[in-house]
């Protein structure tokens, strides 16, 4: 296994842990973190497999990973956003205990 | 040799640094939670370094630790200081299950009572 | 699950050829020296574009939402004032650092964006908002600048005669750097404008409250 491979299984084992915590939790704030955690799964995948290469990295998914860290950080600010609204609405920042059953 | 044993035991440190740092992140209260994933974001900015893609730990420094951070503290505080007309779960929880004496318990320590509880 | 993920990221090939060869023999023909940043703005100019258009979108929607919430006014300590003083310059310089440094080194303008973006965070925790004077249309075009010069630059390629978004390679680095600049400003802005969570309302008074403080 090379080091690649091992960052790869890592980035894995963070998305099924933001995917696990994205169902499981239920306050919103937790789940809007939990979505970054995957994100930030999805990232060290695209790195990790970019140095495969026997040179230097392969300069593509990383130019890619950068856009998608920016719009990883618009997507959180817009769901606090949206957040916040449910939360002036009238509503809760924690989903009912019920529905998950 | 040795070199290799270092750069391995390196990479096994950030790795299961990062898993655990994600696992507490998604477990603790709210505001812990929160650091922990500033944290998160930190380490992951280090391991982009070991990866050799400094553009990236660039960004992630700056974007994934600095101001995620920022949002997501401005976005609690603002939930903390939310009315109590039974728009916060939390606190009216707190006020269902505790007596509170009048005057006695502030909302936010009893919704910081709450919060250890969960 | 995650048991069918890593098989298939196991299945993969050990070594790739991945594209650093076909980036590296074009690196010529970009401007600029960094392969990230070549690739970011020159060769995979589309999703640069689009990215920045998915941030703009994010803002109006927020925007459109409402207007900026009422925050409790805490006035900032001590510290923070002055380290606020020390570090904005600081941190407005690094950002045209990185920007400069973008075209040979790790740097450009997403990193330098977000840079800028912290130093707008750090005013808006000492209590600066966007004044009346800057809420209006000022604030709006440097909001859009980015992308709006990046789809001139395109749309101008195309009437030279090339086609949108590849630049001839005399101008490619002085290109490049205009439109970094100008993604810069406006991601800066941007980010800064989601933490504040809303339109900016020129009525609000404090706007103008803060800038008194950063005479002092």
């Amino acid at each position: 296994m090379t080091t690649a491979f091992f960052y790869a299984l890592t980035g894995i084992a963070l998305f099924i842990l933001g995917l696990y915590a994205l169902i499981i939790q239920l306050h919103l704030l937790r789940k809007i973190l939990a979505i970054n955690v995957m994100g930030s799964g999805v990232f060290l995948l695209l790195i990790a497999l970019a140095t495969r290469t026997q040179s230097t990295p392969d300069p593509v998914p990383q130019a890619m990973v950068i856009t998608g860290i920016v719009v990883a950080v618009s997507a959180t600010a817009l769901a606090l956003v949206l957040m916040r609204r449910l939360l002036d609405a009238g509503g809760k920042a924690k989903l009912p205990e019920e529905k998950t059953d | 040799m040795e070199k290799m044993i270092l750069l391995w035991s390196f990479d096994a440190l950030l790795g299961i640094t990062l898993v655990w740092l994600a696992w507490l992140t998604l477990s603790r209260d709210l505001f812990k939670s929160i650091v922990l994933f500033i944290t998160f974001g930190l380490v992951l900015a280090l391991t982009w370094v070991r990866l050799e893609a400094p553009d990236v730990a660039l960004a992630e420094a700056a974007i994934g630790a600095g101001i995620t951070g920022a949002l997501l503290l401005g976005a609690l505080a603002r939930l903390e200081s939310t009315p109590a007309d039974g728009s916060d779960p939390a606190r009216e929880k707190a006020s269902l299950e505790t007596v509170v004496p009048p005057g006695g318990t502030t909302p936010r320590q009893a919704q910081r009572r709450d919060r250890n509880v969960e | 699950m995650g048991a069918g993920l890593a098989y298939a990221v196991l299945k993969l090939p050990a070594e790739a050829p991945g594209l650093s060869k076909t980036v590296a023999d074009n690196i010529d023909m970009s401007g600029v020296d960094n392969p990230v940043t070549a690739v970011v703005v020159n060769f995979r100019g589309y999703d640069t574009l689009l990215e920045m258009a998915v941030l703009l979108l994010a803002l109006l929607v927020v925007w459109s939402l409402g207007s900026e919430p009422q925050r409790r006014e805490l006035a900032p300590g001590e510290v923070l004032v002055y380290l606020t003083g020390l570090l904005v310059p600081l941190l407005i310089l690094v950002a045209g650092y990185l920007l400069w440094v973008g075209a040979v080194a790790p740097g450009g303008a997403f990193q330098a964006g977000s840079v800028l973006a912290a130093a707008g965070l750090l005013l808006v925790l000492s209590g600066w908002r966007f004044g009346a004077r800057f809420s209006g249309l000022s604030l709006r075009i440097t909001v859009v600048g980015g992308l709006a010069v990046f789809v001139l630059a395109g749309l101008a390629m195309m009437l030279h005669g090339g086609r949108f978004l590849e630049y001839p390679i005399a101008y490619a680095g002085a290109l490049i750097l205009v439109i970094e600049a100008a993604a810069t400003l406006s991601i800066g802005l941007i980010l800064v404008a989601l933490f504040l969570g809303g339109r900016p309302s020129p009525d609000q008074s404090p706007g103008s409250r803060p800038e008194s403080r950063a005479e002092k």
